[in-house]
């Protein structure tokens, strides 16, 4: 059980950044609204999930978060990168590719078979 | 890596619970909430239903805080800590059982270090020697001693012949008269080989060891001093080294000083060490025998290798020296064998019984926790229905398992360092001498490592004898209803077995404590042959440059004893070279005058009497005639033998008026019978009676005696009276150690042994004996707790009184008789164990057996009358009302 949460945690906590990275400084329901449109809607987030993955990569000092006020007035915890964050996405980022482009190879052929 | 640290440590700082970081997770919560309600309201759903929506995408409240809670911190460590929390609190709500739990587990614990300590001392440490595993015992083997000394003649020949140790070197005892301000003070001294503590590989504190050819006959006198003596005879000088000090009237150089922790058991006492430069007469004879010898075994070489080579120049000198070597093999052992090997069946016999009383402790923690689990499952039940997890729940009784553990080993170590300290109070002074190792007693690290051993496992046991009963799948019967049936019968079952493995271990104990105690109780009133009661003792050493002709030895020791006599309360007074109990030694070979003889070994214990020491000592004439003043230097001489003697050399012949001497039957060595005593015992209390000659103090001086005196009222009253007597004639004589009989024979050390064995496993047999009827108690009260209803029910259907009691007596008798009967076959087993310290007694004694099954019966059945008493008192409609 524990392997598959941290496959899961880990995605997750890339599409966290991916999506900080595109949209600047956000709180944690715009980030969930933000990955599940961005997934089409194929992705239904449990939205309390996210708050675990947003604490760890507070406490890696990936991000950093600052209260402040939403656009219509609310009080929010904004989430912003660092610059560790910005690494840590590149990184990331580069070994999905290669993870993904992996197994794209090892799928194809038996698709074809 | 860096940005992995950082997490963790932000996790360890969450361990302290953050009141801010929950809070500012509420609104962050509450905020997320907000904004998604404002979208749903924005997407047109009724208030009521964008809450509920929005709290249904989110995944609860509640779980999300969990979510988020653990990973703010170890959820483990932050648990854990609850649970301990909890624990302390379920422990002080129950003073009872936490107080009872911990003066268990505290007792067996304390009980279990204590006697690891002294095995760890004597067995575990290593001695302080180089590679002390290659060092061995070197001595001669002879007829009546496996293990006896050996001829400094022989042991320069096997020095010079040998070709399996490194280096071999001699060792012996000996006493110096010592000028000191208050007086003469003997002296207890070794002499040994020039290379001795080389072998030893032991390096000096202060100044420098014998140089080689230290010990040959020219070398001046020198000495080296302990570290104990050092620091007591000359305040721990450095400038000692160089002086001069007066050994027995030879001046001699003090040349170094030892190491503190320098400890050698066979002359564990001496104080000054010097070389045998000085050839006592004994030593130029290859016939007499007074030196031990160790050696450093070569590399590669095995003791049976040494011990076959030995044996080889032994037969080589027997062949050479016919006169003197016949018989004479070789014994080599290990040198720590030698130093520990009395002592260790009874260290492993007590760690032994210091363990059983431990398991038994725990067994018996371990039911009471049992009883608590049961009466605690609704509680447990409603924590799971709550949603606590069920290892959460088994989490939650191990930690109370730590806790309880964890006390329990705190009273354990403090009642561990008492009892070492009270049980090495209890080692007389010359016990220590001979056992220096045991200063080397305390909570050492390994110790300190055996207590968390046993702490561990005590731990595992509490934490898992609870959750072997937690019932997850019941759980929710038990919410249902109030406990009874199925769960109360299988407790039953695992108390009751509990009980019989208590019940078992107690038994063993017992009978061990049992054959103990009847083994010491016939040693101290083994056969004496003589009235130990009102004798006082006292070593008397006359100075050699002073008293150097046998005429003026035996002049002063005349004047001793009558000045001794004239001491009021005194009815007469005697000597002897070697005072009864002291061991069978100090021996002669000896040759009758007409009897077929082939050169072989007639070893008898040798000792030198005045007139009047049968008749102060009590021992009783057979036949013939005791010396008498008239037997002095200008007669023949004449001897007094022991019963033993008669019967083994005179088979059906009457030995009075036969005469024997040495082994070539030398003129000056002839003696003529006299008289038969009856067997004085010589030897110490559990050794066999050997044939023993008194020849006249009067025709055989020694210079160094035993004083006894008889008094008319208590011997101890009259102990400090004596050494002043003696100063009176001279006061140059050196006197030590007055005692009296009863005390020497008290303190020796097969009595010590033997009295120590016998107490403690005699105190760890009570405790378990009490102990175990407790659990007894403990099961069938409980029993009779959980059946109340039951027994209610019988009684209204009109059981008798008489029945109910024979209800729960069965019960308990069942448990009892099965206990016993397999502590007795347990018993039986480990009691071969104790065949090596049991005097005079089988390990199959009945009267034993018997005597435990009867005492631990009586106590089982007291145990379990209590219950049954409350039992057979239930109104029954109380008790039918009650539930």
């Amino acid at each position: 059980m524990g392997d598959k949460t941290d496959v899961w945690q880990g995605t997750l906590a890339l599409m966290v950044l991916k999506t900080l990275e595109s949209m600047g400084p956000l709180h944690g329901y715009g980030i969930a609204r933000r990955i599940e449109q961005t997934s089409g809607d194929l992705l239904t987030l449990n939205y309390g999930t996210l708050y675990p993955a947003l604490l760890r990569l507070e406490q890696e000092g990936a991000i950093t978060s600052e209260w402040g006020q939403s656009e219509n007035n609310r009080r929010a915890k904004f989430y912003s990168l660092t610059r560790t964050g910005h690494r840590l996405l590149n990184k990331e980022a580069r070994s999905w590719e290669q993870t993904t482009a992996i197994l794209a190879r090892f799928l194809a052929p038996s698709e074809e078979a | 890596m860096i940005n992995r640290l950082r997490a963790w440590l932000d996790k360890l700082n969450g361990v302290v619970p953050g009141q801010e970081q929950e809070l500012d997770f509420s609104s962050e919560l509450e905020s997320h909430l907000q904004l998604h309600i404002d979208d749903n309201l924005r997407s047109g759903m009724a208030p009521e239903e964008a809450r509920r929506n929005a709290i249904l995408k989110l995944g609860g409240i509640e779980s999300t805080k969990q979510a988020h809670r653990e990973t703010r911190t170890f959820p483990l460590l932050e648990t854990t800590v609850q649970d301990i929390r909890y624990a302390l609190r379920q422990l002080r709500r129950s003073p009872g059982f936490t107080a009872t739990a911990v003066l268990m587990l505290g007792l067996g614990i304390g009980a279990s270090i204590a006697i690891f300590a002294f095995v760890d001392a004597a067995l575990i440490k290593p001695l302080p020697y180089a590679d002390p595993t290659r060092l061995a015992d070197v001595a001669e083997h002879g007829v009546a001693f496996p293990r006896s000394n050996i001829s400094y003649q022989d042991f320069r020949d096997w020095q010079r012949l040998n070709k399996v140790f490194s280096s071999v070197e001699a060792y012996t005892g000996g006493g110096f008269l010592l000028a000191t301000p208050s007086g003469v003070e003997p002296v207890p001294a070794a002499r040994v080989t020039d290379g001795f503590f080389r072998v030893l590989g032991i390096h000096l504190m202060l100044g420098r060891d014998f140089y080689s050819g230290e010990d040959q006959p020219n070398a001046p006198a020198t000495t080296i001093l302990t570290y104990g003596s050092w620091q007591r005879r000359f305040g721990g000088r450095k400038e000692v080294i160089g002086e001069t000090v007066n050994l027995s009237g030879t001046p001699t150089t003090i040349i170094g000083v030892l190491p503190e922790d320098f400890l050698f058991p066979p002359r564990g006492s001496a104080e000054f060490w010097t070389t045998v430069h000085q050839l006592s007469s004994c030593e130029k004879r290859r016939s007499c025998h007074n030196l031990f010898a160790i050696g450093r075994l070569k590399d590669g070489v095995s003791f049976e290798t040494a011990q076959t080579e030995m044996a080889a120049i032994a037969k080589q000198l027997e062949i050479q020296y016919p006169g003197s070597n016949r018989d004479q093999g070789a014994h080599i052992a290990p040198l720590p064998e030698l130093m520990v090997g009395t002592i260790r069946p009874i260290l492993l016999v007590l760690l032994a019984g210091a363990c059983l009383l431990l398991v038994i402790a725990c067994v018996n923690v371990a039911s009471l926790l049992l009883v608590r689990s049961e009466s605690r499952r609704r509680e447990f039940a409603v924590r799971g229905a709550l949603g606590a997890s069920p290892s959460r729940l088994i989490r939650q009784f191990i930690t109370e398992g730590f806790v309880l553990v964890g006390a329990g080993t705190v009273a354990g170590l403090a009642a561990g360092y008492f009892a070492i300290r009270l049980l090495l109070g209890l080692v007389s002074k010359d016990m220590l001498s001979s056992m220096p190792y045991l200063s080397r007693l305390g909570l050492t690290p390994h110790v300190l490592g055996f207590t968390v051993v046993i702490a561990l496992l005590a731990a595992g046991i509490f934490s898992l004898t609870p959750v072997l009963r937690l019932p997850t799948a019941a759980m929710r019967e038990a919410l249902n209803d109030g406990d009874r049936g199925s769960a109360g019968t299988l407790w039953r079952r695992l108390g009751a077995n509990l009980v019989v493995l208590e019940l078992t271990i107690a038994v063993v104990l017992l009978v061990g404590a049992g054959l103990l105690g009847k083994s010491f109780y016939r040693l101290l009133h083994v056969d004496l042959a003589f009235d130990p009661g009102n004798l006082a003792t006292l070593f008397v050493s006359l100075p050699t440059t002073t008293y150097n002709k046998d005429e003026l030895v035996v002049t002063a020791a005349h004047k001793i004893i009558d000045r001794v006599s004239t001491l009021p309360g005194v009815t007469s007074a005697a000597i002897t070279s070697t005072l009864p109990v002291s061991g069978n030694g100090n021996t002669d070979w000896i040759r009758v005058v007409g009897h077929p003889f082939h050169g072989e070994h007639n070893e008898v214990n040798e000792r030198e009497v005045s007139t009047d020491y049968f008749k102060t000592i009590r021992a009783q004439l057979l036949r013939g005639r005791l010396l008498t003043q008239q037997d002095d230097a200008t007669r023949p001489r004449v001897t007094v033998i022991n019963k033993a003697f008669a019967d083994k050399y005179f088979p059906g012949e009457d030995p009075i008026g036969k005469k024997y001497g040495n082994g070539d039957l030398a003129p000056d060595s002839i003696k003529e019978i006299v008289g038969i005593v009856d067997n004085i015992r010589e030897s110490s209390l559990d050794e066999a009676i050997w044939p023993a000659e008194y020849k006249a103090h009067n025709q055989d001086a020694d210079s160094f005696f035993a004083l006894v005196v008889r008094t008319s009222g208590d011997a101890k009253s009259i102990l400090p009276s004596l050494s002043t007597a003696v100063h009176q004639v001279d006061p140059g004589i050196g006197t030590l150690n007055e005692l009296t009989m009863q005390q020497r024979i008290n303190d020796s050390q097969t009595a010590y042994l033997h009295r120590s064995a016998a107490w403690l496993v005699g105190g760890f047999a009570a405790l378990a004996l009490i102990l175990g009827v407790i659990g007894l108690y403990g099961v069938i009260a409980y029993s009779v707790s959980q059946r109340t209803r039951e027994i209610g029910v019988r009684m209204a259907l009109g059981a008798q009184r008489g029945t109910v009691y024979q209800l729960i007596l069965r019960e308990a008798s069942i448990l009892t008789v099965v206990g016993i009967t397999a502590g007795i076959l347990c018993a039986l087993g480990a009691s071969t164990l104790l065949r090596g310290l049991l005097f005079q007694i089988r390990t199959w004694d009945i009267s034993t057996l018997a005597f435990v099954a009867v005492v631990l019966g009586a106590s089982a059945l007291i145990a379990s009358y209590i219950p049954a008493h409350r039992a057979a008192s239930i109104n029954p409609v109380e008790a039918l009302r009650a539930e």
